[in-house]
């Protein structure tokens, strides 16, 4: 059954979210540490066991290949909901604070797989 | 007359579904027809709700983008943290775990890196427009992580609500920047395998860019650059109050 699937999402979703916060909370810091990392680690390790068993069939799975199509969506409506124009009216200074180090950043990305590849 | 108006505001998520039905499409017809497949349609429409959100904004004097305007409400739920985490944990499924542990300790570096390369070029640049004070200067380096450090260190070590402000709105222009200059830079920084966008991931920090940026490159490489964002909030608000704080009021003398 799809919900099956939907509902394996959930529970993983939640337990790593539980992480994430307690090992936030456990930091002492107001924020979510790798909530969505931990569900994805245990996701994986659910459905690989399953997989294995044979006890995930097709609709189990549909119902988490559901939610993994609509993430693009999801990520259209992120955008459309994002405060765009208040950035702008910050002024310049936000701008290139928000630009030119991240310029920096895709430059690190061929250095850090430079240092891999080694 | 006034059905239609009560029909959008009770059945919101519904219209958002449909709305972004029709700018997907939109989207990708441009892609084909007129861009001749050169841009893809994910990075268009991606593109046009940020543009959708800037108008939003300005028309209605509110802080949710398009979701403000009245009929649309629906954006806000469809693209909400919670709905955006629980697909990006979807898209987990089918990838591999043992890709991940292979590149753990890159990860890691690079979410250090992330937070560093972002912090100090931003404290300089606030340093040249004028900002002197350790607070000031460090809450707008903190921006320069994600939009969440920024407003997370500011309240941390008693920022002023100016300077706040300057923090997040560099940290939605990193999102931004992210979201649309990833796909064409992709092919010059080699990000087009699982180990790279771990790097990727991790370096550039904010989820939301991340994972737009990546869906507009190659949905493939999602789950791993999602993997490694997801822990650069956590990271950059654990060391811009900390370190990162100290260090700069060392430099400063103050």
């Amino acid at each position: 059954m799809v919900i099956y699937g939907v509902g394996l999402l959930a529970f993983c979703f939640l337990v790593g979210q539980f992480i994430g916060e307690s090992l936030g909370r456990f930091l002492g810091i107001e924020a979510n540490v790798g909530g969505v990392g931990f569900s994805m680690i245990l996701l994986m390790i659910c459905t690989d066991g399953l997989q294995k068993r044979g006890l995930l069939p097709v609709p189990t799975e549909q119902g988490i290949l559901f939610w993994s199509t609509m993430y693009i969506p999801i990520i259209i409506a992120m955008s459309a909901t994002q405060n765009v124009f208040a950035a702008f009216s910050q002024g310049f200074m936000a701008l290139l604070v928000g630009v030119l180090p991240t310029l920096l950043l895709f430059l690190c990305i061929p250095v850090i797989i430079k240092l891999l590849s080694k | 007359m006034e059905i239609l108006p009560k029909l959008l505001s009770v059945n919101a998520l519904i219209v958002a579904f449909l709305v972004v039905a029709v700018v997907t499409w939109i989207s990708s017809v441009i892609s084909v027809k007129i861009l001749k497949g050169r841009v893809p349609g994910a990075a268009i429409a991606i593109i046009a709700g940020l543009i959708l959100a800037f108008f939003g904004g300005k028309w209605t004097g509110g802080n949710k983008g398009i979701s403000d305007v009245s009929g649309l409400a629906g954006f806000a739920l469809l693209g909400s943290g919670m709905l955006r985490d629980f697909a990006v944990v979807a898209t987990a499924m089918g990838s591999s775990l043992d890709e991940m542990k292979k590149t753990g300790w890159i990860g890691a570096i690079s979410l250090l890196m992330g937070v560093f390369i972002s912090f100090f070029p931003a404290v300089v640049i606030a340093f040249a427009f004028g900002y002197r004070d350790a607070i000031s200067l460090t809450t707008i380096g903190a921006g320069a992580c994600t939009f969440i450090v920024g407003p997370v260190t500011g309240a941390a070590i008693g920022a002023d609500s100016s300077v706040i402000a300057i923090s997040i709105a560099a940290g939605v222009f990193k999102s931004v920047f992210v979201t649309i200059f990833t796909a064409p830079l992709a092919k010059f920084i080699g990000l087009n395998n699982p180990q790279a966008a771990m790097a990727y991931g991790g370096l550039m920090g904010t989820t939301s860019g991340v994972t737009a940026g990546l869906a507009a490159t190659d949905p493939k490489l999602v789950p791993y650059g999602a993997m490694t964002s997801t822990f650069a909030t956590g990271v950059g608000c654990l060391l811009c109050p900390s370190i990162c704080f100290f260090i700069i009021k060392f430099i400063l003398g103050q």
